[in-house]
């Protein structure tokens, strides 16, 4: 057994948690607008993505892959905190509870957001603006899309700024001080993209 | 005056196998206590708030000086060292427990190996002893001499262990302390003639460097404000570096 395993994991899981799952997330939500612009719009995006060539080597090597070890990894270091935000309020021991907090809620998400829209593609369903509509029809669908997302885009910036202090790149206080306003912009910015886009399913 | 009392709560132990439980103690004040004078009333005589003869409550301390911290416990909920907590800056009844992160010996005293043992694995030292005199060793940077002596300060207390969500019963995580030390024994001139050998033992096995979660609560918490974060995230670069170097290869290998 290799005795670098827990390093290599671990900074494994950081750098895959960015590279390519958080690229992902981009591409993912900068797709979903085409929905804030319209039906054809939204179905002529969707179908552009489904018709891209290695398709399934992309979803696969770059998405279940990688989410399927941050996610098991992650749990695992999820579980071996003893959180403390009892005696020690301070901000980021409240980010780093959040951030843990916030990956077992992404977990549950997006096996539910698989299972009903990928999963049912590739039992036949067609992945188009009227799958999203039907799912979001119902009010409890909608507020678990919108809890789905903003816990996404929080454990996605938030990861972003520990990615930042984990590959040594933010060392001073200043600098993570700093990447700390940057993450909040992150956060913002993608959970409008993300919450605006859910909504155009429900005609808002 | 004379009748004014202290209360205090504290949480005991026989032995490192029994379980815990609290004990109340109501103990006449005098002005300019620590919470060691308090504790030295309690063994001077150990009756506890209801009147009852018990055992005198067992704790560390030293130098009483906090040089040493040897005295750290957890005082209404914060570790620090008790022989510079002072009753007067205490909001009553004072709460007094063990630092439990760490193996619990009795009452307030615990067993602090953890760390001690982490520093010699990274070998918190500059080795200098040979069969011949070596000379006087390089001179270190002004700058340098002046960041590292903060980091020098570093008593081993455990507060900031104490206060890691990460370092505890299911995490081998060596904690800030001796990570901090890794940085300041690699940034002495010949300290750095171990540099790699320090920085893979923080990459090998499990309970390294990146078993840092950045909770930052190292930093809140060390008495000393040694600045842990900044140089956990250095050593994050320095073993970035270091890992990359071991990978692809490299002839700077010290
Ligand atoms: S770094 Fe600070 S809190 Fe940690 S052991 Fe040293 S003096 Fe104590
Ligand atoms: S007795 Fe040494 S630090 Fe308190």
């Amino acid at each position: 057994m290799s005795s670098n395993r827990e390093f290599l994991y671990r900074r494994l899981h950081s750098l895959l948690g960015v590279i390519p799952i958080g690229a992902f997330l981009i591409v993912h939500l900068t797709v979903n607008w085409f929905a804030v612009r319209g039906r054809e719009e939204y179905n002529a995006a969707a179908a552009f993505m489904e018709a891209l060539p290695f398709r399934y080597a992309m979803e696969i090597g770059l998405i279940f892959l990688p989410i399927i070890f941050h996610a098991v990894y992650g749990l695992y270091i999820a579980f071996q905190a003893r959180n403390n935000t009892s005696q020690f309020g301070y901000f980021r021991n409240w980010m780093f509870r959040f951030q843990r907090i916030s990956g077992v809620i992404v977990l549950i998400f997006i096996t539910w957001h698989v299972w009903e829209t990928r999963l049912a593609a590739a039992f036949g369903a067609e992945v188009n603006f009227s799958m999203m509509e039907d799912i979001v029809a119902n009010p409890a669908a909608l507020i678990a899309y919108i809890i789905g997302i903003t816990a996404t885009t929080f454990h996605f910036a938030n990861g972003l700024w520990s990615f930042a202090v984990t590959w040594g790149i933010t060392v001073t206080p200043r600098s993570q001080q700093i990447a700390t306003y940057v993450s909040i912009g992150v956060f913002a910015a993608l959970t409008f993209v993300g919450i605006r886009s859910i909504l155009a399913f429900v005609g808002v | 005056m004379s009748d004014q009392t202290i209360e205090m709560i504290i949480v005991r132990q026989e032995d490192p196998d029994s379980s815990s439980y609290e004990q109340k103690f109501s103990i006449p004040y005098r002005s300019n206590m620590n919470v060691i004078s308090a504790l030295m009333e309690i063994r001077r005589n150990p009756v506890d708030a209801e009147g009852n003869n018990t055992t005198p409550v067992a704790w560390d301390a030293s130098c009483l000086e906090e040089v040493c911290g040897a005295c750290s416990m957890v005082i209404n909920g914060k570790p620090r060292q008790s022989c510079t907590a002072l009753i007067d800056k205490l909001e009553q009844p004072i709460r007094l427990e063990p630092m439990n992160t760490f193996p619990v010996m009795r009452d307030l005293t615990v067993d602090r190996s953890r760390m001690f043992d982490s520093l010699k694995r990274v070998k918190a030292w500059v080795p200098i002893d040979g069969t011949h005199d070596l000379g006087p060793g390089p001179r270190m940077p002004e700058a340098k001499r002046q960041w590292a002596y903060e980091l020098s300060k570093c008593m081993s207390c455990g507060v900031c262990l104490q206060a890691c969500p990460n370092v505890n019963d299911k995490s081998d995580f060596i904690g800030p302390a001796a990570l901090s030390q890794v940085r300041l024994f690699n940034a002495h001139p010949t300290g750095a003639m171990h540099k790699a050998e320090r920085l893979e033992t923080l990459m090998e096995g499990d309970g390294g460097i990146a078993n840092c979660g950045n909770s930052q609560n190292c930093v809140e918490a060390c008495p000393k404000e040694i600045p842990l974060t900044t140089s956990i995230a250095a050593l994050n670069r320095a073993t970035t570096l270091q890992s990359f170097k071991n990978f692809f290869g490299s002839d700077n290998t010290a």
